[in-house]
């Protein structure tokens, strides 16, 4: 279940930013390392939100700067 | 400023994406050889439309002109932009730099901007609610974004803007760009017009209007501009773009120069949204006040690129126009509508032709206007029927005219030193 969360946050990722899934590692920072803007992000995050049918407020999206991060806020949603 | 004070201004390069080809030498040849771009839609399902037929860009790859995140941030009107800009640039082989970089302007016009953006997200609006609208749609769809756009991906940073004057809009940005270098606000100027309209609404919405051809079972044939059996234009789409230059600037770096670029006329009709005035009293006042900036008699014009939409109000009037510009000279002057080929690209479509009128300039052929098998009774000038002429293009005139009332002409010249 966990990989698989991984695998699909890092193919939306892979498709979002337009980078190769290669790059999207779980240490990966979507700002520093995948070149996300303010805009990427808010499109990711709803497009997270969409795939997981989770919500994401603004102030957990802004604590949200890597693969693994948005990983392990998905699972804790996903087992609340 | 008096004129003596003015810069010469001169075409060092273009570029263009089109129905009949996505390079300047493929849509030029296409040109010279008739071809129609025309054909069914295939963007979208069109069975439910009144007109199902449209001048469809093919084999176009953003990826040619900029990377994969780029491409998908991007409306398709912008993506034509830049593309067609990038290609003027190295036809030009102007490189910007930091040391010319506030001397390059864009001047890129649009009719609606980004329309298919805008209609997709407000589908996913009904759909799914509006937290689920892209934070992309707002950037995307505006109209100055190929501007804007064309700008980051060119690095030019001087006088940037947008036309919106619907089918005069390319022809506004390449006059507008012209006073800029003409006045000594930047040393070049990239400049034109671009539309990706063929939309489910927009074809709704044009169609209501009752201003396409619904010549469905007959594309190729569909445009026909000046002929008796027109019945509406067909909406292409694409982008034109000139890189417009201030003479020394040009030859101090040794550029090919296409032609000078002499005159801008605009008027408006001030009479109906979308109707021109009868008679065409504003379309030929913007005709003779740009043979008047030029310093040009109206005998001594040699080629007209119409506006030629092929609408029944249009050509009729538009002949009329050129009769009162022109005066006797008119029945002499060569005439073409290059729409009956491309479809009309809205304000894309002063883009591509101002290309096509600089064309003729400088290789002194004029593209013909084909599908005119009888022409209208009121249409009875030498409008270049279905063959491209071989014939000395010592000036030239581009007419554009838009929804709005708005009347744009632009005139070109051989470049002498």
């Amino acid at each position: 279940m966990a990989d698989d969360i991984l695998g699909k946050v890092q193919g939306i990722v892979s498709e979002q930013l337009g980078v190769d899934v290669a790059e999207v590692k779980p240490e990966a920072s979507f700002a520093n390392d995948l070149g996300a803007d303010s805009l990427d992000t808010v499109e990711l995050v709803m497009a997270l939100e969409e795939e997981f049918d989770i919500e994401i407020p603004d102030e957990a999206a802004e604590s949200i700067g890597t693969v693994q991060a948005a990983v392990d806020f998905i699972k804790a949603k996903s087992a609340a | 400023m008096t004129s003596t004070d003015k810069k010469r201004v001169v075409v060092t390069g273009m570029g263009a994406i089109t129905p009949i080809g996505n390079t300047l030498d493929a849509y030029w040849q296409g040109l010279l050889a008739g071809k129609s771009g025309i054909g069914p839609i295939t963007f979208f399902d069109a069975s439910k439309h009144k007109c199902r037929i449209a001048g469809e860009v093919k084999g176009f790859d953003p990826l040619e002109y900029m990377d994969a995140k780029d491409a998908k941030r991007t409306d398709r009107f912008a993506q034509f932009a830049i593309s067609a800009s990038k290609q003027a640039l190295a036809d030009a082989q102007l490189t910007i730099t930091d040391l010319n970089a506030e001397q390059v302007g864009v001047m890129i016009g649009t009719g609606v901007g980004g329309l298919k953006v805008m209609e997709e997200q407000q589908s996913i609006y009904l759909n799914k609610g509006p937290n689920r609208c892209s934070p992309f749609m707002v950037p995307m769809m505006i109209a100055n974004m190929a501007a804007g756009l064309t700008a980051i991906h060119t690095g030019a940073q001087g006088p940037n803007s947008c036309a919106v004057t619907a089918c005069a809009a390319g022809s506004n940005a390449i006059g507008d760009a012209f006073r800029i270098v003409q006045n000594g606000y930047a040393q070049a100027m990239i400049c034109g017009g671009t539309e990706a309209a063929i939309t489910p609404l927009s074809f709704a919405g044009f169609a209501s209007a009752r201003a396409l051809s619904t010549r469905n079972d007959d594309p190729d044939h569909a445009s026909r501009p000046f002929d008796k059996d027109r019945d509406g234009f067909v909406m292409g789409e694409g982008a034109g773009v000139l890189i417009l230059e201030e003479l020394e600037h040009a030859l101090s770096r040794g550029a090919r120069i296409y032609g000078e670029m002499v005159g801008y006329g605009m008027t408006c009709d001030a009479h109906h949204m979308t109707a021109p005035v009868p008679g065409g009293a504003g379309a030929a006042r913007s005709m003779s006040l740009a043979l008047k900036d030029a310093g040009i008699s109206p005998s001594e014009v040699s080629y007209v690129n119409a506006h030629g939409t092929s609408t029944p109000a249009n050509d009729p009037t538009e002949t009329a126009a050129i009769k009162t510009a022109l005066g006797d000279h008119a029945k002499n002057v060569a005439i073409s509508s290059t729409k009956s080929m491309t479809g009309h690209l809205l304000g894309g479509s002063g883009g591509i032709e101002g290309v096509a009128t600089c064309m003729a300039v400088a290789n002194d052929h004029i593209p013909p206007t084909i599908n005119l098998q009888a022409p209208d009774d009121e249409c009875d000038l030498d409008y270049v029927p279905n063959q491209s002429r071989a014939q000395t293009v010592e000036i030239a005139m581009s007419n554009s005219f838009g929804f709005g009332g708005h009347n744009v002409t632009l005139v070109f010249r051989k470049y002498r030193s």
